[in-house]
């Protein structure tokens, strides 16, 4: 008996929910062989801006939160994502066009990155942070604190980077309490849509992490210009025009992270990248 | 009382106290610092005044484009042939060195600032000039230390730092920026602002007397001309500049595309939060020193004041006698509390704020006070009734300006002190320490004074938010500012 599959329907992730772009564009994405895959959405201007919206919303929330829930809320999308291995394994394949096994060790790839990052969560601040001996009778403390809403470009057909690419931008965003806008790699979108699947099945509030495919240089201006952006890692954007998009981000004095070739490494500094150390002084009494 | 108390209600008069100039000697003319030498500016030169009384001070050389070059190609040299290769003790040594010269001319120091900048003697002498000698004690402690900056191991400098400064505190803003730089083992130019540039120009001499290999350190005088010729050029590596947003936007748009590294320090427009339950003349003292403190002139300034509706009368009226008390006048005299305003462009601009502020519906009320005859001044003044829409509560005015808000419970004072594109700073008065450390988690803000104001410190991070900027000076985040890790490609 044979049974005739069902393709899924690849659509934007945007506050939580999946909808398709709301201006009814799409593109047609092939496997590494040409073969047909899918019609994921093009994401449009007001896409965009509605991602923003979401981010923007789901800061308080996400950045309020203990540093030990975001680590455990990290930690699970690590359990799922590993739980959904076969999917994964087979999207990146097909799109890759490499081995199950090539495959398969991206898929684990991306899972240690989500347990790195997760464990980060409740120790970064210590490493960043600082009390400082300033000469007078004042508790002075410095701690970082999170940026806000993080726009983000994913590699783009970086070899061997179709998931953990995207993985490797959002994660590290994450782990102070920024929310992300991500853009997807433009010719091999599915994995990361498949991971806003898991995402919005692992406790991350809704918001938090938004995914947008469709065309990176028509999307990244829009969030480069967002007043409501707070920074743009544009590690993926080395193919874009991304002198101008730093130029734009500057109205508005974005952090700014400028591309980088292939893959991220995992790192503290794109944990740091993100963040704002605050310092407090805290008068002592004169006793 | 009736016998000492004069008719005009003050309870004392103060007979005129003036700090002697003579230990100051200012040359007629200034050439820029370059390789260890003073050379001629091929620009046109400019005069340095004093804002207190309109004379001048001295001619200043402005640095050309080619002048800048110059600066920068001994900067790149010495960077590679001396400083970069000295063992980082030796760097400290040198910084110990300035530490101590600062110490030893610091009463000349003061003075050359009160003079050029129009602060009054007790903050150039007691504030500005103790913290620039600390700011190089620190930071040469720093020198043979880099392995623990936060960058992993063998962290490296740089290369050139092109540093921008404003007028407000000159001589320390030049110390926040020099210090950790050569620290960490980079050269610099600096640039000081168009009418300020006296203090750098005498730390050149104490460079020369420190025996500081030529070429480290580096001073081009002139104006914005000058600043951005040193920001777009091509061999600088890192950029760091202090002063407006506006002029930090241009900044971070002229590096795009660069390998430059950036920390700009810009505007604020800083909320001043007092709770009921605040020890209320304290507070007053800290709203004074929050936004009276030189001029106003500070970004990170108490500009508005969020007050509790149910103790807003009390505050106001003892913020009225308080401010009554305070005397303007010459900034070199000793019991001067209010100085000049830096220049006559930013007295227009002081004076255009507050007139749109009277014009927006607000209540304005200034401290009582005789202006001098010659030079730029402005009365302390409060605008009560300001709303949050009011240009007086968006917009950088820089200059002895308060504009007071109320506000009921905590959750609105945290709104509105965040309805801004600023963050450069804020404060927050209560005897309540749950409730400070609550709202010091809710403010976005670089920087927040609990039951203080305008407190800084070499070992203490400080900068913005939002629009007011990125990266950190002082303190260790200062010193990362200035380095790149060793692994890095």
């Amino acid at each position: 008996m044979s049974h005739l599959t069902i393709p899924k329907t690849y659509k934007l992730y945007i506050g939580g929910a999946f909808p398709r772009s709301e201006s009814g564009r799409s593109y047609e994405v092939v496997s590494g062989k040409g073969a047909f895959l899918a019609n994921a959405a093009k994401a449009s201007r007001k896409d965009a801006r509605d991602a923003v919206v979401a981010a923007r919303a789901a800061v308080s929330g996400w950045s309020g939160a203990t540093a030990y829930n975001r680590g455990q809320v990290l930690y699970r999308v690590a359990e799922l994502l590993d739980g959904r291995r076969a999917q994964f394994v087979d999207e990146i394949s097909s799109a890759e066009g490499v081995s199950a096994s090539a495959a398969g060790a991206q898929v684990d790839e991306a899972v240690d990155t989500w347990v790195w990052y997760a464990g980060w969560c409740d120790k970064f601040a210590q490493v960043a942070g600082a009390g400082n001996p300033v000469a007078g009778p004042y508790f002075n403390l410095s701690v970082p604190e999170p940026t806000g809403v993080v726009a983000t470009v994913a590699p783009q057909g970086a070899k061997g980077g179709s998931l953990l690419g995207i993985v490797r931008t959002i994660a590290p965003a994450l782990v102070a309490g920024n929310t992300v806008v991500a853009i997807a790699d433009e010719a091999r979108p599915l994995s990361a849509i498949s991971l806003g699947e898991v995402l919005a099945t692992s406790d991350v509030p809704g918001g938090v992490v938004n995914i947008l495919t469709g065309s990176p240089a028509e999307i990244a201006p829009w969030l480069a210009s967002h007043a409501d952006v707070n920074a743009l890692d544009l590690t993926g954007a080395g193919g874009l025009d991304w002198v101008e998009l730093e130029v734009s981000g500057a109205d508005t004095l974005k952090r700014i992270v400028r591309p980088e070739p292939g893959i991220p490494d995992r790192a503290l500094g794109r944990i740091l990248g993100f963040v704002e150390t605050k310092t407090v002084w805290h008068t002592k009494a004169l006793i | 009382m009736k016998d000492i108390e004069p008719a005009d209600g003050r309870f004392l008069e103060y007979a005129p106290a003036p700090e002697s100039t003579s230990i100051l000697k200012v040359r007629t003319d200034y050439g820029l610092f370059i390789d260890g030498e003073w050379v001629q500016g091929r620009g046109k030169s400019f005069t340095t005044i004093s804002p207190s009384s309109e004379k001048k001070i001295a001619t200043i050389a402005s640095a050309s484009d080619a002048d800048v070059d110059a600066a920068v190609a001994a900067a790149r040299r010495a960077y590679e042939k001396s400083w970069a290769k000295l063992s980082g003790s030796d760097r400290g040594k040198y910084l110990f060195r300035i530490a101590r010269l600062v110490q030893e001319r610091a009463r000349e120091l003061a003075v050359a600032e009160s003079l050029d900048n129009g602060k009054p003697i007790k903050e150039s002498r007691d504030v500005d000039v103790p913290l620039v000698a600390a700011w190089f004690f620190y930071y040469a402690g720093w020198a043979d230390k880099l392995d623990y900056a936060g960058l992993g191991a063998n962290p490296r400098p740089l290369g050139v730092a092109a540093q921008i400064i404003p007028w407000n505190f000159p001589l320390l803003m030049l110390a926040w920026k020099i210090a950790p730089a050569l620290a960490a083992g980079n050269t610099v130019v600096l640039k000081p602002a168009e009418t300020t540039p006296l203090t750098a120009l005498l730390f050149a001499e104490i460079v020369q007397q420190a025996g500081l290999p030529r070429g480290v350190v580096n001073i081009v005088t002139g104006a914005g001309d000058t600043g951005a010729a040193l920001v777009r050029h091509p061999d600088v590596d890192k950029v760091a500049f202090t002063g407006s947003t506006a002029v930090g936007r241009e900044i971070a748009k002229t590096v795009a595309g660069t390998h430059k590294k950036v920390t700009l320090e810009l505007g604020g427009k800083a909320a001043n939060i007092v709770f009921d339950d605040a020890p209320i003349d304290q507070a007053v003292e800290g709203i004074v020193n929050g936004i009276f403190f030189n001029q106003g002139h500070v970004c990170c300034a108490g500009s508005r004041l969020l007050v509790q509706e149910n103790v807003h009368d009390e505050v106001i009226d003892r913020l009225k006698r308080r401010l009554s008390t305070l005397r303007l006048g010459d900034p070199l005299d000793k019991n001067t509390d209010i100085g000049a305003i830096n220049s006559a462009e930013q007295l227009e601009r002081i004076r255009t704020l507050s007139d749109i502020g009277e014009r927006e519906g607000a209540e304005r009320w200034s401290a009582p006070c005789e202006i001098p005859e010659n030079g730029f001044w402005f009365a302390p003044t409060i605008f009560t009734g300001v709303e949050t829409s009011s240009t007086i509560a968006r917009e950088e005015i820089f200059g002895p300006v308060l504009s007071v808000l109320t506000f009921r419970t905590p959750a609105e004072a945290i709104a509105k002190a965040n309805n801004t594109p600023y963050g450069l700073s804020a404060g927050i008065w209560t005897d309540k320490g749950s409730k400070i450390l609550a709202m010091a988690d809710r403010l976005r803000a670089g920087v927040i004074w609990a039951n203080t104001f305008n407190r800084f410190d070499p070992a203490s991070p400080f900068g913005g938010y939002k629009e007011s900027g990125y990266g950190r000076e002082g303190g260790r985040h200062g010193l990362g500012a200035y380095l790149k890790s060793g692994a890095s490609k």
